[in-house]
């Protein structure tokens, strides 16, 4: 079942730099999809337009059924609430513990009490940091820094799971953790996941879903299992 | 119940951020304090004025000496001249015998020399009392009914009058101006404080729009800091509204400097005045972070 589309998207920012050309694209529901391109190419754009950071310029992008595109500035926050984010550089609380990082993301949409604990241990022990309840950002390596950011972005339990280069500060043993890490829950808990990365060990060997783009156009749309390394 | 668990976080939150940015709240709340005391001055004054004058209203009276010299007809139909004229609320008509009568049983001296006078003799002139709705155009009204051909002279407490209400409307607007100075410079005051909140905690904020955060949720917790900044402003004026009205009060023994003059009782009036000042100090906090909360978080 499709879950995600991209019909004719271009996007020119206010500076006049077009960063996507008429860009078409198909994401399944359950699919994990990379994408991947050298550094200008869009990525970033094109995952900002998921959850509706930047607007396309024209085109339509649809999820589960919802036109983006449309949305009002206002009503942005009832897509983020079905979306998960995940950055390079955490983007964690300094002065909040592991568990506070996690609640704030159910506090700050008004989550019931009751429900925030529960939630915010399961989604803990999901990303295996159990035994590190109370520890602040600070004393946490990178690799534990980005399982809290993961943990805190599938709290709510979203739909789809948006990663911009959750690896991309991280060592080569870790990056592959977080990549299994975000392949568990999207096994588990059949969450669709977008990934960039510029990581082609990884792309090489969890063979998914890949799109790669060139200098803002779509370049290659690989299904499962067809993507071979090629020099972009 | 969302709303509620919003608004409840919001509040402890805000309360933390008045103390984390402790110095620039502190100048937001001197400023408020003193811009609520001007307030409470002003309040204090204009009430007494508008008491006072209202008092005025029903104590002062034209008095209108009718010619003996006048014509018969325009006697007869003075009195309804005199009710024509605009800002007369209500005509009374003394005869001259009966300030005679009054006059003679005032003092020794007048009975003596008047009780000799007859109707026809007597030198006295009839008079009309007229009562105004709106005692600053009084003078106006006077010098209408003084212009009534049948009207030799018309007297009313002139002087006094005129300047005691010149003087109260003269520092009642003087109140007015220095409140508006310092509101708006309160609020320019508490849209900083604001600001400064927001800034420190800018990735807090970036968090809960990437989470999915509404708007109303990212705003309130500053518009809710606002709102303490006013109501912890407003604590010092109110304690003085309160007792040192009741000491000035009690001070001039309710009057100033004349009996004419009578100040309005503390009580309700320094509990009505205290929710006012209270009232106003929660607004305008609240008005100056929702104007910086407008400006510095695009949302
Ligand atoms: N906010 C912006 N305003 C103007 N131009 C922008 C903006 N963001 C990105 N761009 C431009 O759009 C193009 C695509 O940028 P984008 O960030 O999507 O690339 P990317 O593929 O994510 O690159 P990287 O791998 O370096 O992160 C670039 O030329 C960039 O300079
Ligand atoms: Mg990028």
């Amino acid at each position: 079942m499709e879950f995600i589309r991209f019909n004719n998207v271009t996007k020119q920012y206010k500076n006049g730099v077009v960063a996507i050309y008429d860009l078409n694209l198909s994401i399944e529901k359950g699919d994990f999809c990379f994408i991947i391109g050298g550094s200008g190419s869009g990525k970033s754009t094109l995952i900002k337009m998921l959850y509706r950071e930047e607007k396309p310029t024209r085109g339509e992008i649809i999820i589960g059924g919802l036109k983006v595109n449309k949305l009002r500035n206002s009503n942005v926050y009832k897509l983020r609430r079905k979306l998960g984010i995940v950055f390079q550089d955490y983007r964690l609380l300094p002065k909040s513990n592991v568990y506070e990082n996690v609640a704030f993301a159910l506090e700050a949409i008004g989550a019931k009490k009751k429900e925030i604990r529960p939630k915010v241990l399961k989604a803990i022990e999901l990303v295996g940091l159990k035994s590190k309840l109370r520890d602040y950002p600070d004393n946490l390596s990178g690799g534990e820094q980005q399982r809290v950011a993961i943990a805190r972005a599938i709290v709510n339990e979203p739909k789809l799971l948006i990663c911009d280069e959750p690896t991309g500060n991280l060592d080569p043993n870790m990056s592959m953790e977080i990549v299994d890490l975000l392949e568990e829950i999207n096994k588990k808990e059949g969450t669709t996941v977008v990934m960039v990365t510029h990581d082609k060990v990884i792309v090489d060997k969890k063979k998914k879903h890949v799109i790669a783009l060139k200098e803002g156009h779509l370049y290659k749309d690989y299904k499962e299992g067809e993507y071979i390394d090629e020099v972009l | 119940m969302r709303f509620f668990r919003i608004l409840g976080r919001s509040i402890r939150d805000a309360f933390k951020s008045v103390g984390r940015n402790f110095s620039l709240s502190l100048a937001s709340i001197s400023c408020i304090i003193v811009t609520l005391i001007i307030v409470a001055l002003s309040i204090v004054i204009t009430y007494n004025v508008d008491n006072f004058s209202s008092e005025l209203k029903k104590d002062l009276t034209i008095v209108a000496f009718v010619s003996n010299e006048a014509d018969k007809t325009d006697v007869e139909k003075l009195e309804s001249d005199i009710k024509e004229i605009s800002n007369v609320s209500k005509v009374t008509f003394k005869s001259k015998s009966e300030i005679k009568e009054e006059m003679m049983q005032e003092d020794e001296a007048f009975l003596n020399v008047m009780k000799q006078w007859d109707d026809e003799e007597n030198p006295l002139q009839n008079t009309y009392l007229i009562k105004v709705d709106d005692i600053e155009k009084i003078g106006e009204t006077a010098t209408a009914i003084n212009n009534l051909s049948a009207i030799d002279t018309v007297k009313y407490g002139e002087g006094m009058v005129d300047q005691l209400v010149t003087v109260f409307k003269v520092a009642q607007r003087v109140s007015l101006i220095a409140v508006i100075a310092l509101v708006l410079m309160t609020m320019f005051l508490i849209v900083n404080t604001i600001k400064l909140t927001i800034f420190s905690r800018k990735r807090e904020i970036s968090i809960m729009r990437l989470v999915g955060a509404s708007n109303f949720a990212i705003k309130i917790p500053f518009v809710v800091e606002g709102m303490i900044l006013g109501f912890l402003g407003s604590l010092v004026p109110v304690g003085l509204l309160i007792y040192g009205y009741k000491a000035l009060y009690s001070y001039f023994g309710g009057r100033l400097f004349t009996d004419i003059i009578k100040l309005v009782k503390p009580t309700p009036f320094i509990y009505y005045a205290s929710i006012v000042v209270v009232v106003i100090g929660i607004v305008v906090g609240m008005i100056g972070s929702g104007r910086a909360v407008r400006k510095y978080l695009k949302v």
